[in-house]
C-alpha cells in the first residue's frame, strides 16, 4: 500500500485500483474542531480536482477535493455521527471515501510522505 | 490577505504570541482567532470563565451637553444614573443602524462608550459631526479593554477586586486594583456573566496575567466569542444588522427606550414608529436547521419554493449540540416554529424558526 498526497492536504492510500482518501492531520489541526462532514452519494464519479465533500468546522466550510478520478464506491458513515474523528484519526478512522480509481497513474505525480512534509514545513 | 504589517497590534499582543494564539486579521487589527481550539475555548467560557481581549473596539468619553449625544441614540441618556449603564444603537437620518454600543456612568460625571471596531472611525466622526460645539467626545487611545466571562468570572473579580464583584448586571463604576485605574462594567457578549474591564494600554499586559494566572481563567479567542455570542442570540455588527436595517426588523425594539418613543425624538423616529405600528416588512429571527449541516452567513431561506429571507449570522453551537444560526425572514414567517428551507450547497434543507436565546441567559442580576 502506498500514500500520496496533495498540495490541498488530502491523503489517498492505494490498494490495487483501490484507494481510501481523507484529510491530513496538518489540514485537520488547521481547519479546528469538525462539526459535519459533507459526503458524496455512493456511485458518483469525481474527476481528479473535483468537489469531493464537505468539512465543516465550527468557524467555517471547505472543500475536500479528489486526489484522483474514479467512483465512488464507499463513504465513511461513522462520520455523521462522530465528526470528531476527522481530528482525532485523520489518517486512519477518520477517512472520507473509497474510490474506485479510473486513471491510477494520476498518483505518479503526486508528493510521497518526505515531500509532503516538506510542503508542510 | 490582509498585509500583516499594516495591521495594528493591541497591547496584549505580545500575550497572545507567548501563549500560542492564532493570530488573524480582523477590522485592521492583529487579534487572537483561537489558543487551544474553538470548541474547547467555548465550553471553558460556558463551564469556568474566559479573558476577551477585545481592545480592539473604542473607547470614548463624552462630556458636556448630554442632549447632543442623547439626539444620536436610543437610550434615555437623562435617565442614565451614576453607575448604570445601556444597550443602544446609533441610527442614521433613515432609522437604519450605524452601529450597537454600550453606554455607561461609570461614576457621577461624563458618559463612556464602546463601539465596534469595524464602526469606531465613522462613529466618532458622525458624532463630533453632530456634536458641534456642544459636546466633546475623548476617544480613549490609551485604554484597553479586557472581557472576563463564564460562570466563575464573579468568583474571580471577588478574590481580586471586590468592589467590582458588587455590580449587577448592566452596572458599571470605576475601581482600583494594585494602583490600576479600571473601568468596570458587568456585561458581555456571550449570554453569561461576566465583566469587560477598561485598563490604561500600560497595564494591560500585567492585569491579563493577573486574570489569568488564576487556575478557573482560560484565554479566548475570536472563535469562540462568535459562536458565544451567536448561542446568546446577540447581533454581529455588519452581519446581523447594518445601516439598511432599523431596529424593530433587527428585533431590538426594546433597545429603544419607551420614553424616546414618546417623545419620538431619535433619528429616523417617523419611519420606526410607523414600522412598530404597523409591523416591518422582514424581522431578524433565530433559526435551527434540522439536520447537521450548519448554514453559513448568506445562506438562502427559503418557503414555499420562494425566498423568504438570507442567513446573516450561521455556524455549529457548541453548547447547543448542533448547528445554529439567525436571519432575516419575512414577517409573516417570523414565529418559532415556523418550518423553513436552507439552500446549502444547492440542497434545501428542513430547518425551522426558533426563539432565541439558543442557551439560556445566565446574567447576574444581583
Amino acid at each position: 500500500m502506498t500514500t500520496r498526497y496533495t498540495k490541498d492536504h488530502e491523503w489517498i492510500r492505494i490498494d490495487g485500483d483501490i484507494a481510501v482518501v481523507g484529510i491530513t492531520a496538518y489540514a485537520a489541526e488547521q481547519l479546528g474542531d469538525v462539526v459535519f462532514v459533507e459526503l458524496p452519494e455512493i456511485g458518483k464519479t469525481v474527476a481528479q480536482g473535483d468537489e469531493l465533500a464537505v468539512v465543516e468546522s465550527v468557524k467555517a466550510a471547505s472543500e475536500v477535493y479528489a486526489p484522483a478520478s474514479g467512483e465512488v464506491i464507499a463513504v465513511n458513515e461513522a462520520l455523521e455521527g462522530a465528526p470528531a474523528m476527522v481530528n482525532e484519526a485523520p489518517g486512519g478512522e477518520g477517512w472520507f471515501v473509497k474510490l474506485k480509481l479510473s486513471a491510477p497513474d494520476e498518483l505518479d505525480a503526486m508528493m510521497d510522505e518526505a515531500a509532503y512534509k516538506a510542503h508542510t514545513s | 490577505m490582509a498585509d500583516q504589517a499594516s495591521l495594528q497590534k493591541t497591547p496584549l499582543h505580545d500575550l497572545h504570541v507567548e501563549l500560542g494564539a492564532r493570530m488573524v486579521p480582523f477590522a485592521g487589527y492583529a487579534m487572537p482567532v483561537q489558543y487551544d481550539g474553538v470548541m474547547a475555548e467555548h465550553n471553558h467560557t460556558r463551564a469556568a470563565a474566559g479573558l476577551f481581549d477585545v481592545s480592539h473596539m473604542g473607547q470614548a468619553r463624552v462630556s458636556g451637553d448630554e442632549a447632543a449625544f442623547e439626539a444620536l441614540v436610543t437610550a434615555d441618556l437623562a435617565a442614565l444614573g451614576a453607575g448604570e449603564q445601556k444597550y443602544t444603537l446609533l441610527l442614521n437620518d433613515q432609522g437604519g443602524i450605524m452601529d450597537d454600543l454600550m453606554i455607561a456612568r461609570p461614576d457621577d460625571g461624563d458618559l463612556f462608550m464602546v463601539v465596534n471596531a469595524a464602526c469606531k472611525g465613522s462613529d466618532f466622526a458622525h458624532m463630533r459631526a453632530r456634536f458641534g460645539s456642544r459636546a466633546d467626545l475623548n476617544e480613549l487611545t490609551d485604554r484597553a479593554l479586557l472581557a472576563l466571562q463564564g460562570p466563575q468570572a464573579g468568583a474571580v473579580m471577588a478574590d481580586l477586586c471586590p468592589g467590582a464583584a458588587k455590580l449587577v448586571f448592566m452596572q458599571a463604576g470605576a475601581f482600583t486594583l494594585d494602583g490600576m485605574d479600571l473601568l468596570v462594567s458587568r456585561s458581555g457578549y456571550t449570554g453569561e456573566d461576566g465583566f469587560e474591564i477598561s485598563v490604561l494600554a500600560n497595564e494591560a499586559d500585567a492585569l491579563a496575567r493577573r486574570l489569568l494566572s488564576d487556575e478557573r481563567v482560560k484565554p479566548i479567542g475570536l472563535g469562540a466569542r462568535d459562536s458565544l455570542r451567536l448561542e446568546a442570540g446577540l447581533c454581529l455588527y455588519g452581519h446581523d444588522m447594518d445601516e439598511t436595517i432599523t431596529p424593530v426588523e433587527a428585533s431590538l425594539t426594546w433597545a429603544v427606550a419607551k420614553s424616546r418613543r414618546e417623545r419620538a425624538d431619535f433619528p429616523g423616529a417617523a419611519r420606526i414608529l410607523a414600522q412598530l405600528e404597523a409591523g416591518p416588512e422582514k424581522k431578524r429571527v433565530g433559526i435551527l436547521p434540522g439536520d447537521r449541516a450548519p448554514a453559513r452567513e448568506g445562506t438562502e431561506i427559503v418557503v414555499g419554493g420562494e425566498t423568504a429571507g438570507v442567513v446573516t449570522s450561521g455556524g455549529f453551537g457548541p453548547t447547543v449540540g448542533a448547528p445554529v444560526a439567525m436571519g432575516y425572514v419575512r414577517a409573516d414567517l417570523a414565529k418559532p416554529g415556523q418550518p423553513i428551507e436552507l439552500m446549502v450547497r444547492g440542497k434545501a434543507r428542513p430547518a425551522a424558526i426558533a426563539k432565541t436565546p439558543f442557551t439560556p441567559h445566565r446574567f447576574h442580576r444581583g
